[in-house]
C-alpha cells in the first residue's frame, strides 16, 4: 500500500482568503444561482451562454457514436442497400395511397366544417434533428439534440418522431436543445382518449416507456388497446397526434380512482433523428394558450364567442372555466385533473346550433369547444372533427 | 518544479477529460454503474493540491454539470463547492492515509456528495428517488485507487 500525495513542500500558493471564507462566498453564491433559477427563471441567457460553451464538448463526446455509424454505414453491403431501397420505395407507395386518401379526407373535413376550403395541415414547418445525447436513466428522461435557437427552436416546442409524440423543448441553447421526454416523470401531457373523446392528463412513469393515467375515475370508459391523443388543452401540444396505447388498466374496489398504465408509441431508443415542430397559429386544432384565446376571443373567434354569450346561463359558463381552468401557462406542470363536470351534462349536439349563430361559419369549432372536458362520452352524434392521424 | 500557471493548466484538462466522461453517452445498465469522474477529479485535486484547486475548481465543476445535467443551475456546484471545502479541511489528515482508507473515505464523501444533490432535487421539485441514484458511490470509491494514480502521473511525479 503506498501512501497517495505525500510529497512535501508545495511550491503552489493561491491567493484569496482562507478556505472557510471562500467556501462561504462559493456556497452563498451558488444558493444565489439555484434560487434565481429555480423561482425568477433571470438565468436564461447565463444558461444560454453556458450551454454554448459546453456545445463542443458535447459534439466531442458524441464524435465515437457518430464516426461508428458513419463507418459502418460506409461498408454496407450492396444487397442491404438493395433491400433497404426495395423497403423504402414499397413504404412511400403506401404513403402516397394514404396522402391521397387524406387529401379527400381533408377536403371532407373542410366541408363538414362550413368552410369554404378546406384547412391547411396544421404543422407549419418541420425541422429533422439529430439525437446528440441520451439521458434514460430512469431518474430523468432527456435527449439533447442538435438544433437550436440559431434555427428557430423555441421553449416549450413539440418534438415528435415519425410515429408518435416524444417531448417537449426545456432549455434551449444556440445551437442545441434539450428536450424532456413524455415518459420522464416531471412531464404530463393532456391528453383524449380516442375511443370515447374522454380527457385526462398523462404523466411519465419514468421507465422510459410507458406513461400513468392517474386521474381517472374507477368508473372511466377506458379499456386495454385505447388509442391516446394529444386533446389540443394546455398550449404546448397540437390535437390529434398519437402518443400511447392503454395497455393494462386495474381497479380496485376501494380505490375510487382506476390505475392506468399506457405504453408510448414512440421508439425513442432505437431514434437517431426526431423532428421538431412549428405549428400554425390559429389553425383550430393548434395548441390553445391562455393568450392566443385571449386573442381569439377580442378578434371575434367563432370559436370563443359562443363562451362569451352562452345561450343557457346554467351550462354554459362551466365549460368556459373548465378550458380556461385547463390551460395553464406552464402546461408540463399541469398536475391537476380536468375539471370534470359536474351534474347536468350539456349535451352538446341540441346545445350546437343555437349558439352558432353569432360566428356562423364554424359550428364543429363550437360543439368542441362547448363540449365539456368531463367523464361524459361525446353524443354519437359529435361530428367527425379535426383530422386524425391515422392509428398504426 | 511546477509553475501554478502549468498546473492550473493540468488541473483543467483532468477535469475536462473527467467531465467528458460523465457526460459521455453509456447504455442504460452501465450508466448507474459510471463513477462520478468529476467528483473524484476534485477531491484529487482538493486533496493534493488545496491551493490550486480547491473550493473554486469544485464550484467551476459543477456549474459545468449543472449545464449538462442539472435541473437547477447551481444544484452541484453547491454539492461539489461542500465536498472540496471538507476535502481542503481535511487534506493533510487524508493524504497520509494508505490507499484502502483513502478509498473508505472517498466513499463517505461520495454519498456526502450525492445526499446533498438529492436534499436539492427534493427540494426544488424534482425528486428522483431510485436506489440506483446511490450505485456510483461504491464504484467511485472502488476505482479511487487506480484513478488517484493516474491523477498523480499527470501531476509530474511518480504515484
Amino acid at each position: 500500500m503506498t501512501a497517495f500525495g505525500t510529497a512535501a513542500g508545495r511550491p503552489l500558493q493561491g491567493r484569496g482568503g482562507s478556505p472557510g471564507f471562500r467556501f462561504t462566498v462559493y456556497a452563498a453564491l451558488a444558493v444565489v444561482i439555484m434560487y434565481l433559477d429555480q423561482r425568477a427563471h433571470y438565468l436564461e441567457p447565463a444558461r444560454y451562454a453556458l450551454q454554448s460553451a459546453a456545445y463542443p464538448i458535447q459534439l466531442a463526446v458524441n464524435s465515437p457514436p457518430t464516426a461508428w455509424r458513419w463507418l459502418r454505414e460506409s461498408f454496407q453491403s450492396r444487397e442491404s442497400l438493395r433491400a433497404e431501397n426495395e423497403r423504402l420505395r414499397a413504404h412511400q407507395r403506401d404513403l402516397e395511397l394514404l396522402a391521397m386518401r387524406y387529401a379527400a379526407l381533408a377536403h371532407e373535413n373542410g366541408e363538414l366544417r362550413g368552410l369554404r376550403e378546406a384547412l391547411p395541415p396544421v404543422a407549419e414547418r418541420w425541422l429533422p434533428a439529430e439525437i446528440i445525447n441520451i439521458q434514460l436513466s430512469g431518474l430523468r428522461q432527456r435527449l439533447l439534440i442538435d438544433r437550436g435557437a440559431s434555427n428557430g427552436v423555441f421553449k416549450g416546442q413539440a418534438v415528435l418522431d415519425d410515429r408518435a409524440l416524444i417531448g417537449q423543448t426545456t432549455h434551449v441553447g444556440p445551437w442545441s436543445a434539450e428536450v424532456i421526454l413524455i415518459t420522464d416523470p416531471e412531464h404530463a401531457v393532456p391528453v383524449r382518449i380516442e375511443r370515447t373523446g374522454l380527457r385526462t392528463i398523462a404523466v411519465g412513469a419514468g421507465d422510459g416507456s410507458s406513461l400513468a393515467l392517474p386521474y381517472l375515475p374507477a368508473n372511466a370508459d377506458v379499456r386495454g388497446g385505447d388509442l391516446l391523443l394529444t386533446s389540443g388543452l394546455g398550449g404546448v401540444f397540437p390535437e390529434g397526434y398519437p402518443v400511447a396505447r392503454v395497455s393494462e388498466v386495474h381497479r380496485d374496489a376501494v380505490q375510487p380512482l382506476a390505475q392506468v398504465r399506457a405504453a408510448v408509441l414512440s421508439h425513442i431508443d432505437s431514434d437517431t433523428e426526431v423532428m421538431l415542430v412549428w405549428f400554425r397559429e390559429g389553425h383550430p386544432a393548434a395548441p390553445a394558450s391562455t393568450a392566443a384565446s385571449g386573442a381569439d376571443a377580442r378578434s371575434g373567434s367563432p370559436a370563443m364567442q359562443p363562451l362569451a354569450a352562452p345561450p343557457r346561463p346554467a351550462a354554459a359558463p362551466r365549460p368556459d372555466t373548465a378550458v380556461a381552468a385547463a390551460s395553464p401557462p406552464a402546461p408540463a406542470r399541469a398536475a391537476a385533473p380536468p375539471p370534470r363536470a359536474a351534474a347536468p351534462k350539456p349535451r352538446a349536439g341540441p346545445q350546437a346550433p343555437v349558439p352558432a349563430a353569432p360566428g356562423g361559419e364554424n359550428p364543429a369549432a363550437v360543439i368542441e369547444a362547448a363540449a365539456p372536458p368531463g367523464d361524459s362520452p361525446p353524443p354519437a352524434d359529435t361530428p367527425a372533427d379535426q383530422p386524425q392521424v391515422p392509428p398504426r | 518544479m511546477v509553475t501554478v500557471g502549468q498546473m492550473r493548466f493540468r488541473i483543467t484538462l483532468t477535469a475536462l477529460v473527467a467531465l467528458i466522461l460523465t457526460v459521455l453517452p453509456l447504455p442504460v445498465w452501465l450508466d448507474a454503474l459510471r463513477p462520478a469522474f468529476l467528483v473524484l477529479t476534485v477531491l484529487y485535486w482538493s486533496i493534493n493540491t488545496p491551493r490550486a484547486g480547491g473550493i473554486g475548481l469544485g464550484f467551476a465543476c459543477g456549474l459545468m454539470l449543472d449545464v449538462f445535467q442539472g435541473p437547477v443551475l447551481g444544484e452541484h456546484a453547491l454539492a461539489l463547492s461542500i465536498v472540496a471545502y471538507i476535502a481542503v479541511r481535511e487534506h493533510q489528515r487524508i493524504r497520509s492515509k494508505p490507499a484502502f482508507q483513502q478509498s473508505l473515505l472517498v466513499f463517505a464523501a461520495l454519498v456526502f456528495y450525492e445526499f446533498v444533490v438529492f436534499a436539492i432535487d427534493g427540494w426544488t421539485g424534482h425528486p428522483v428517488t431510485s436506489p440506483l441514484r446511490w450505485l456510483h458511490c461504491l464504484t467511485g470509491a472502488i476505482i479511487w485507487p487506480p484513478a488517484a494514480a493516474i491523477l498523480s502521473y499527470s501531476e509530474g511525479r511518480p504515484a
